[in-house]
Protein backbone atom coordinates (compact mmCIF):
# COMPACT_ATOMS: atom_id res chain seq x y z
CA UNK A 1 0.00 0.00 0.00
CA UNK A 2 1.69 3.11 -0.70
CA UNK A 3 2.42 6.06 1.12
CA UNK A 4 1.31 9.77 0.08
CA UNK A 5 3.04 13.03 2.19
CA UNK A 6 2.13 13.65 5.45
CA UNK A 7 1.27 17.26 6.26
CA UNK A 8 1.39 17.60 9.73
CA UNK A 9 3.69 16.33 12.49
CA UNK A 10 3.04 16.26 16.42
CA UNK A 11 5.84 16.87 18.15
CA UNK A 12 5.25 15.46 22.04
CA UNK A 13 7.88 17.04 23.15
CA UNK A 14 7.52 15.80 27.11
CA UNK A 15 4.81 14.33 28.88
CA UNK A 16 5.67 16.19 31.82
CA UNK A 17 2.81 19.00 32.65
CA UNK A 18 2.69 20.60 35.65
CA UNK A 19 -1.46 20.35 35.17
CA UNK A 20 -3.17 17.16 35.78
CA UNK A 21 -6.30 17.14 33.80
CA UNK A 22 -8.10 14.10 33.69
CA UNK A 23 -8.81 14.05 30.00
CA UNK A 24 -5.37 13.98 28.82
CA UNK A 25 -4.83 12.74 25.65
CA UNK A 26 -1.19 11.36 26.55
CA UNK A 27 -1.20 7.86 26.97
CA UNK A 28 -1.81 6.33 30.76
CA UNK A 29 1.93 4.68 30.42
CA UNK A 30 3.61 8.32 30.32
CA UNK A 31 7.14 8.60 29.89
CA UNK A 32 9.77 10.15 32.04
CA UNK A 33 12.11 12.94 31.38
CA UNK A 34 15.29 10.87 31.09
CA UNK A 35 13.48 8.72 28.17
CA UNK A 36 12.43 11.73 26.44
CA UNK A 37 14.76 12.56 22.96
CA UNK A 38 17.17 15.03 22.79
CA UNK A 39 17.89 18.64 21.25
CA UNK A 40 19.26 17.33 18.31
CA UNK A 41 17.52 14.26 18.14
CA UNK A 42 14.21 16.61 17.61
CA UNK A 43 15.84 18.54 15.00
CA UNK A 44 16.76 15.46 13.17
CA UNK A 45 13.29 14.77 13.38
CA UNK A 46 11.72 18.14 11.93
CA UNK A 47 14.37 17.97 9.14
CA UNK A 48 13.50 14.23 8.04
CA UNK A 49 9.70 15.12 8.63
CA UNK A 50 9.89 18.72 6.15
CA UNK A 51 11.66 16.43 4.09
CA UNK A 52 9.06 13.92 3.66
CA UNK A 53 7.08 16.68 2.90
CA UNK A 54 5.40 17.74 6.41
CA UNK A 55 4.33 21.65 6.58
CA UNK A 56 2.44 21.90 9.86
CA UNK A 57 4.74 21.51 12.92
CA UNK A 58 3.07 21.09 16.65
CA UNK A 59 5.51 21.51 19.55
CA UNK A 60 3.22 19.56 22.50
CA UNK A 61 3.32 17.91 25.43
CA UNK A 62 2.36 17.73 28.50
CA UNK A 63 3.86 20.95 28.91
CA UNK A 64 6.62 21.65 26.12
CA UNK A 65 7.98 24.96 27.60
CA UNK A 66 8.94 22.16 30.40
CA UNK A 67 11.76 22.04 28.42
CA UNK A 68 14.24 24.69 28.28
CA UNK A 69 14.83 24.10 24.43
CA UNK A 70 11.65 25.19 23.05
CA UNK A 71 12.92 28.09 21.69
CA UNK A 72 15.64 26.63 19.82
CA UNK A 73 13.49 23.53 18.62
CA UNK A 74 10.89 26.70 17.04
CA UNK A 75 13.68 28.56 15.24
CA UNK A 76 15.28 24.96 13.68
CA UNK A 77 11.68 24.78 12.33
CA UNK A 78 11.49 27.73 11.29
CA UNK A 79 14.44 27.82 9.35
CA UNK A 80 12.99 24.37 7.71
CA UNK A 81 9.48 26.73 6.66
CA UNK A 82 7.28 25.02 8.81
CA UNK A 83 4.52 26.70 9.97
CA UNK A 84 4.35 25.80 13.68
CA UNK A 85 2.15 25.93 16.49
CA UNK A 86 3.21 25.55 20.08
CA UNK A 87 0.64 24.21 22.24
CA UNK A 88 0.76 24.84 25.72
CA UNK A 89 -1.07 25.56 29.00
CA UNK A 90 0.09 28.94 29.34
CA UNK A 91 1.88 28.16 32.57
CA UNK A 92 5.52 28.86 32.08
CA UNK A 93 5.09 31.38 29.47
CA UNK A 94 7.30 34.31 30.66
CA UNK A 95 7.81 37.14 28.29
CA UNK A 96 11.28 36.37 28.34
CA UNK A 97 10.23 33.40 26.71
CA UNK A 98 7.30 34.58 24.54
CA UNK A 99 10.03 37.00 22.84
CA UNK A 100 12.48 34.81 22.22
CA UNK A 101 9.91 32.56 20.95
CA UNK A 102 8.57 35.48 18.46
CA UNK A 103 12.38 35.81 17.40
CA UNK A 104 12.76 32.24 16.72
CA UNK A 105 10.03 32.56 14.05
CA UNK A 106 7.20 30.85 15.72
CA UNK A 107 3.95 31.46 14.41
CA UNK A 108 0.97 30.23 16.21
CA UNK A 109 0.29 29.92 19.75
CA UNK A 110 -2.71 27.39 21.57
CA UNK A 111 -3.49 27.84 25.11
CA UNK A 112 -5.88 25.79 26.77
CA UNK A 113 -8.79 27.21 28.73
CA UNK A 114 -10.47 24.36 30.93
CA UNK A 115 -13.67 26.81 31.89
CA UNK A 116 -14.85 30.11 32.70
CA UNK A 117 -15.09 29.25 36.09
CA UNK A 118 -11.98 29.50 37.87
CA UNK A 119 -13.11 26.96 40.87
CA UNK A 120 -14.14 24.30 38.28
CA UNK A 121 -11.07 25.05 35.63
CA UNK A 122 -9.01 24.70 38.85
CA UNK A 123 -10.78 21.25 39.98
CA UNK A 124 -10.20 20.20 36.75
CA UNK A 125 -6.56 21.07 36.02
CA UNK A 126 -5.60 20.04 39.36
CA UNK A 127 -3.76 23.16 40.22
CA UNK A 128 -4.55 26.84 39.74
CA UNK A 129 -3.32 27.77 36.72
CA UNK A 130 -6.29 30.51 35.27
CA UNK A 131 -4.21 34.09 36.32
CA UNK A 132 -0.68 32.46 34.61
CA UNK A 133 -3.18 31.89 31.40
CA UNK A 134 -4.48 35.06 31.32
CA UNK A 135 -1.13 36.83 31.28
CA UNK A 136 0.06 34.02 28.84
CA UNK A 137 -2.73 35.71 26.33
CA UNK A 138 -2.20 39.06 26.93
CA UNK A 139 1.14 37.89 25.95
CA UNK A 140 0.20 36.33 22.54
CA UNK A 141 -1.93 39.43 21.85
CA UNK A 142 0.65 41.66 22.49
CA UNK A 143 3.14 40.19 20.47
CA UNK A 144 1.67 39.12 17.35
CA UNK A 145 1.76 35.53 17.52
CA UNK A 146 -1.36 33.83 15.83
CA UNK A 147 -3.81 33.18 18.98
CA UNK A 148 -5.88 29.93 19.31
CA UNK A 149 -8.01 29.16 22.65
CA UNK A 150 -8.88 25.44 22.81
CA UNK A 151 -11.25 24.37 25.88
CA UNK A 152 -12.13 20.46 26.42
CA UNK A 153 -15.66 19.85 26.35
CA UNK A 154 -17.31 17.53 29.05
CA UNK A 155 -20.28 17.25 31.68
CA UNK A 156 -18.91 19.52 34.36
CA UNK A 157 -18.58 23.07 31.54
CA UNK A 158 -20.48 22.29 28.69
CA UNK A 159 -23.52 24.23 30.06
CA UNK A 160 -21.18 27.11 30.27
CA UNK A 161 -20.23 26.79 26.27
CA UNK A 162 -21.89 30.82 25.72
CA UNK A 163 -19.10 32.17 29.17
CA UNK A 164 -16.66 30.49 27.33
CA UNK A 165 -16.81 31.59 24.02
CA UNK A 166 -16.99 34.98 25.23
CA UNK A 167 -14.37 34.51 27.68
CA UNK A 168 -12.04 33.54 24.70
CA UNK A 169 -13.32 36.70 22.81
CA UNK A 170 -12.57 38.68 25.52
CA UNK A 171 -9.23 37.02 25.68
CA UNK A 172 -8.59 38.37 21.59
CA UNK A 173 -8.30 34.88 20.43
CA UNK A 174 -7.96 34.52 16.65
CA UNK A 175 -9.26 31.04 16.74
CA UNK A 176 -11.28 28.81 19.52
CA UNK A 177 -11.52 25.23 19.40
CA UNK A 178 -14.83 23.98 21.45
CA UNK A 179 -13.75 19.92 21.34
CA UNK A 180 -16.01 17.26 23.01
CA UNK A 181 -13.56 15.15 24.71
CA UNK A 182 -12.90 12.27 22.89
CA UNK A 183 -12.81 9.03 24.86
CA UNK A 184 -9.31 7.42 24.48
CA UNK A 185 -6.31 7.02 27.52
CA UNK A 186 -7.37 9.38 30.12
CA UNK A 187 -10.96 10.17 29.48
CA UNK A 188 -11.85 6.46 28.67
CA UNK A 189 -10.47 5.93 32.35
CA UNK A 190 -12.74 8.51 33.61
CA UNK A 191 -15.40 8.54 30.98
CA UNK A 192 -18.20 7.96 33.77
CA UNK A 193 -17.33 11.42 35.04
CA UNK A 194 -16.98 13.29 32.18
CA UNK A 195 -19.74 12.42 29.36
CA UNK A 196 -22.27 15.16 29.27
CA UNK A 197 -25.72 14.14 28.55
CA UNK A 198 -27.36 13.95 25.11
CA UNK A 199 -29.67 16.80 26.09
CA UNK A 200 -25.99 18.94 27.23
CA UNK A 201 -24.61 18.09 23.94
CA UNK A 202 -27.75 19.09 22.01
CA UNK A 203 -27.81 22.18 24.03
CA UNK A 204 -23.99 22.97 23.85
CA UNK A 205 -24.00 22.27 19.66
CA UNK A 206 -27.08 25.36 18.82
CA UNK A 207 -25.31 27.74 21.15
CA UNK A 208 -21.73 26.80 19.72
CA UNK A 209 -23.68 26.98 16.05
CA UNK A 210 -24.95 30.33 16.67
CA UNK A 211 -22.09 31.76 17.85
CA UNK A 212 -19.93 30.53 14.68
CA UNK A 213 -22.49 32.84 12.93
CA UNK A 214 -21.83 35.45 15.07
CA UNK A 215 -18.27 35.84 15.70
CA UNK A 216 -17.69 35.21 12.10
CA UNK A 217 -14.64 37.65 10.70
CA UNK A 218 -13.37 38.25 14.15
CA UNK A 219 -12.91 35.07 16.13
CA UNK A 220 -13.06 31.72 14.02
CA UNK A 221 -14.85 28.82 16.41
CA UNK A 222 -14.78 25.26 15.46
CA UNK A 223 -16.99 23.11 17.23
CA UNK A 224 -15.92 19.73 17.38
CA UNK A 225 -18.74 16.98 17.91
CA UNK A 226 -18.58 14.27 20.73
CA UNK A 227 -18.33 11.07 18.64
CA UNK A 228 -20.54 9.10 21.12
CA UNK A 229 -23.06 11.49 20.08
CA UNK A 230 -22.95 11.08 16.63
CA UNK A 231 -23.87 8.30 13.70
CA UNK A 232 -20.84 7.66 12.28
CA UNK A 233 -17.30 7.67 13.02
CA UNK A 234 -15.12 10.54 12.90
CA UNK A 235 -12.38 10.05 9.70
CA UNK A 236 -9.36 9.85 12.43
CA UNK A 237 -6.96 12.25 10.97
CA UNK A 238 -8.09 11.65 7.11
CA UNK A 239 -7.37 8.13 7.73
CA UNK A 240 -4.79 6.13 9.15
CA UNK A 241 -1.07 6.99 7.84
CA UNK A 242 -2.02 8.99 5.70
CA UNK A 243 -1.63 12.84 6.71
CA UNK A 244 -0.38 12.84 10.14
CA UNK A 245 2.72 11.38 12.70
CA UNK A 246 2.83 12.32 15.98
CA UNK A 247 6.43 11.29 17.61
CA UNK A 248 6.25 10.44 21.50
CA UNK A 249 8.64 11.85 24.11
CA UNK A 250 10.55 8.85 23.39
CA UNK A 251 10.79 8.82 19.63
CA UNK A 252 8.37 6.31 19.02
CA UNK A 253 6.46 7.43 16.03
CA UNK A 254 2.41 6.98 16.01
CA UNK A 255 -0.26 7.50 13.06
CA UNK A 256 -2.64 9.49 15.82
CA UNK A 257 -1.43 10.01 19.72
CA UNK A 258 -4.12 7.18 21.12
CA UNK A 259 -2.32 4.49 18.71
CA UNK A 260 -0.05 3.52 22.04
CA UNK A 261 -3.49 1.77 23.35
CA UNK A 262 -3.29 -0.79 20.48
CA UNK A 263 -1.19 -2.85 22.17
CA UNK A 264 -0.94 -5.40 18.93
CA UNK A 265 1.18 -2.74 17.48
CA UNK A 266 4.78 -2.09 17.90
CA UNK A 267 6.41 1.50 16.90
CA UNK A 268 9.37 2.25 16.02
CA UNK A 269 11.55 5.24 17.15
CA UNK A 270 13.18 7.93 15.12
CA UNK A 271 16.25 7.25 17.23
CA UNK A 272 16.39 3.93 15.80
CA UNK A 273 15.13 4.84 12.34
CA UNK A 274 14.58 7.86 9.51
CA UNK A 275 11.13 9.27 9.57
CA UNK A 276 10.90 8.13 5.98
CA UNK A 277 11.10 4.55 6.66
CA UNK A 278 8.82 4.80 9.40
CA UNK A 279 6.20 6.44 7.05
CA UNK A 280 6.61 4.20 4.29
CA UNK A 281 7.30 1.22 5.41
CA UNK A 282 6.93 0.81 9.26
CA UNK A 283 4.65 -2.04 10.11
CA UNK A 284 2.52 -0.27 12.44
CA UNK A 285 1.95 2.16 9.51
CA UNK A 286 1.05 0.38 7.47
CA UNK A 287 -1.50 -1.54 9.07
CA UNK A 288 -4.40 0.16 8.29
CA UNK A 289 -3.95 1.33 5.49
CA UNK A 290 -5.79 0.93 2.42
CA UNK A 291 -9.38 -1.10 3.22
CA UNK A 292 -7.48 -4.83 3.04
CA UNK A 293 -7.72 -4.86 6.49
CA UNK A 294 -11.45 -3.97 7.14
CA UNK A 295 -14.22 -6.57 8.01
CA UNK A 296 -17.89 -5.90 7.25
CA UNK A 297 -19.77 -4.10 7.41
CA UNK A 298 -16.79 -1.65 6.40
CA UNK A 299 -14.97 -2.59 3.42
CA UNK A 300 -18.52 -2.88 1.17
CA UNK A 301 -19.80 0.26 2.67
CA UNK A 302 -20.28 3.32 0.42
CA UNK A 303 -18.86 5.30 3.41
CA UNK A 304 -15.80 3.88 3.82
CA UNK A 305 -13.16 6.58 1.91
CA UNK A 306 -15.46 9.19 4.03
CA UNK A 307 -14.68 7.98 7.14
CA UNK A 308 -11.84 5.07 6.53
CA UNK A 309 -13.74 2.65 9.09
CA UNK A 310 -13.13 5.64 12.35
CA UNK A 311 -10.90 5.02 14.66
CA UNK A 312 -8.62 2.26 15.54
CA UNK A 313 -8.02 3.03 18.37
CA UNK A 314 -11.32 2.92 19.46
CA UNK A 315 -11.85 0.13 17.99
CA UNK A 316 -9.63 -1.32 19.60
CA UNK A 317 -10.05 -0.20 23.01
CA UNK A 318 -13.64 -1.48 23.31
CA UNK A 319 -13.94 -4.34 20.97
CA UNK A 320 -10.01 -5.82 21.68
CA UNK A 321 -9.55 -6.01 17.55
CA UNK A 322 -7.35 -3.09 15.78
CA UNK A 323 -9.64 -3.99 12.58
CA UNK A 324 -13.29 -4.30 14.13
CA UNK A 325 -15.62 -1.28 12.38
CA UNK A 326 -15.30 1.77 14.81
CA UNK A 327 -17.88 1.19 17.53
CA UNK A 328 -19.40 4.56 17.17
CA UNK A 329 -21.03 3.13 13.59
CA UNK A 330 -24.83 2.75 13.83
CA UNK A 331 -24.31 0.32 10.83
CA UNK A 332 -22.42 -1.83 12.79
CA UNK A 333 -24.24 -4.08 16.12
CA UNK A 334 -20.87 -3.38 17.86
CA UNK A 335 -22.46 0.09 18.58
CA UNK A 336 -24.43 -1.35 21.78
CA UNK A 337 -20.98 -0.74 23.38
CA UNK A 338 -21.39 3.38 22.64
CA UNK A 339 -25.10 3.32 23.42
CA UNK A 340 -24.43 1.31 26.91
CA UNK A 341 -21.68 3.84 27.97
CA UNK A 342 -23.59 6.93 27.22
CA UNK A 343 -26.56 5.34 29.17
CA UNK A 344 -24.67 4.14 31.94
CA UNK A 345 -22.16 7.46 32.52
CA UNK A 346 -24.35 8.86 35.44
CA UNK A 347 -20.63 8.53 37.68
CA UNK A 348 -19.86 11.05 40.27
CA UNK A 349 -17.44 13.41 38.89
CA UNK A 350 -14.29 12.19 40.59
CA UNK A 351 -11.57 12.32 38.54
CA UNK A 352 -9.08 10.55 38.08
CA UNK A 353 -6.04 13.00 37.64
CA UNK A 354 -3.20 12.31 34.87
CA UNK A 355 0.01 12.42 37.34
CA UNK A 356 3.76 12.35 36.56
CA UNK A 357 6.97 13.72 38.28
CA UNK A 358 8.07 17.34 36.91
CA UNK A 359 12.04 16.24 38.06
CA UNK A 360 14.44 15.55 36.07
CA UNK A 361 15.94 12.41 36.34
CA UNK A 362 18.51 10.66 35.18
CA UNK A 363 19.94 7.16 35.25
CA UNK B 1 -20.34 38.33 1.66
CA UNK B 2 -19.87 38.25 -2.51
CA UNK B 3 -16.93 39.14 -4.38
CA UNK B 4 -17.26 41.47 -7.25
CA UNK B 5 -14.49 42.83 -9.74
CA UNK B 6 -13.65 46.21 -7.64
CA UNK B 7 -13.08 43.84 -4.59
CA UNK B 8 -9.97 43.60 -3.04
CA UNK B 9 -9.41 40.38 -1.97
CA UNK B 10 -6.37 39.33 0.92
CA UNK B 11 -5.24 36.86 2.09
CA UNK B 12 -6.17 36.17 5.94
CA UNK B 13 -3.89 38.06 8.76
CA UNK B 14 -2.74 34.67 9.58
CA UNK B 15 -2.40 32.50 6.62
CA UNK B 16 1.12 32.60 4.74
CA UNK B 17 1.57 31.81 1.03
CA UNK B 18 4.99 29.16 0.30
CA UNK B 19 6.44 26.94 -2.24
CA UNK B 20 7.08 23.68 -0.70
CA UNK B 21 10.30 22.42 -2.52
CA UNK B 22 8.78 18.58 -1.90
CA UNK B 23 5.75 18.89 -3.71
CA UNK B 24 6.69 21.40 -6.20
CA UNK B 25 3.69 22.81 -5.14
CA UNK B 26 2.23 26.60 -3.94
CA UNK B 27 0.86 26.24 -0.42
CA UNK B 28 -1.18 28.58 1.37
CA UNK B 29 -0.18 27.69 5.40
CA UNK B 30 -2.68 28.66 8.37
CA UNK B 31 -2.87 27.61 11.98
CA UNK B 32 -4.08 24.13 12.00
CA UNK B 33 -4.61 24.10 8.12
CA UNK B 34 -2.85 23.56 4.87
CA UNK B 35 -4.18 23.96 1.07
CA UNK B 36 -1.84 22.77 -1.43
CA UNK B 37 -2.44 25.11 -4.66
CA UNK B 38 -2.90 24.39 -8.23
CA UNK B 39 -0.65 26.82 -10.59
CA UNK B 40 -3.72 28.67 -10.99
CA UNK B 41 -4.89 29.05 -7.46
CA UNK B 42 -1.17 30.07 -6.44
CA UNK B 43 -1.11 32.70 -9.56
CA UNK B 44 -3.99 34.46 -8.30
CA UNK B 45 -3.25 34.41 -4.63
CA UNK B 46 0.24 35.77 -4.94
CA UNK B 47 -1.53 38.40 -6.85
CA UNK B 48 -3.79 39.76 -3.57
CA UNK B 49 -1.65 41.82 -2.29
CA UNK B 50 -4.36 44.38 -0.38
CA UNK B 51 -3.47 46.78 -2.89
CA UNK B 52 -5.09 45.15 -6.23
CA UNK B 53 -8.66 44.54 -7.07
CA UNK B 54 -10.32 41.47 -8.28
CA UNK B 55 -9.99 43.30 -11.81
CA UNK B 56 -6.64 44.26 -11.66
CA UNK B 57 -5.60 40.46 -10.87
CA UNK B 58 -7.68 39.41 -13.74
CA UNK B 59 -5.91 42.03 -16.28
CA UNK B 60 -2.39 40.36 -15.12
CA UNK B 61 -3.27 37.09 -15.52
CA UNK B 62 -4.93 37.81 -18.82
CA UNK B 63 -1.74 38.87 -20.30
CA UNK B 64 0.17 35.65 -19.03
CA UNK B 65 -2.89 33.50 -20.14
CA UNK B 66 -4.22 35.12 -23.11
CA UNK B 67 -7.87 35.02 -22.44
CA UNK B 68 -10.42 36.64 -20.03
CA UNK B 69 -10.15 34.88 -16.73
CA UNK B 70 -12.48 37.27 -14.50
CA UNK B 71 -14.95 34.56 -13.99
CA UNK B 72 -12.41 32.21 -12.89
CA UNK B 73 -10.56 34.35 -10.45
CA UNK B 74 -14.31 35.30 -8.93
CA UNK B 75 -14.82 31.83 -8.65
CA UNK B 76 -11.69 30.53 -7.37
CA UNK B 77 -11.52 33.57 -4.25
CA UNK B 78 -15.15 33.27 -3.51
CA UNK B 79 -14.42 29.68 -2.69
CA UNK B 80 -11.59 30.68 -0.36
CA UNK B 81 -13.26 33.76 0.94
CA UNK B 82 -16.20 31.43 1.92
CA UNK B 83 -13.66 29.25 4.09
CA UNK B 84 -12.35 32.56 5.60
CA UNK B 85 -9.13 32.50 4.33
CA UNK B 86 -9.43 35.44 1.87
CA UNK B 87 -11.01 38.48 3.60
CA UNK B 88 -11.99 41.51 1.27
CA UNK B 89 -11.62 45.26 1.77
Amino acid sequence: MSSNHPTTLLAEITHRCPLHCPYCSNPLEMIRANRELTTEDWKRAFTQARELGVLQLGLSGGEPLVRPDVEDLAKHAHTLGLYTTLVTSGVGLTRHRAEKLREAGLEHIQISIQDSDHAVADRIAGMSAVPQKIAAAALVRELGFAFSINVVLHRANIDRVDAIIKLAASLGADRLELANTQYYGWALENRNALMPTPAQVAAASDVADEAIRQYRGRMQILYVLPDYHEAYPKPCYGGWGRHYLVVMPDGRTLPCHGATQITTLRFDSVRDQPLRWIWEESPAFQAFRGDAWMQEPCRTCSRKEIDFGGCRCQAFALTGDATNPDPVCTLTPLRTIIDKAVREATGPPAYQYRYLSLETERT
Amino acid sequence: MTLTATSIPVVWRLARLDFDPVRQQRVLLYPEGVVLLNDTGGAILELCDGHRSVADVAAILQERYHRDVTADVIDYLSQLLERDLVRVE
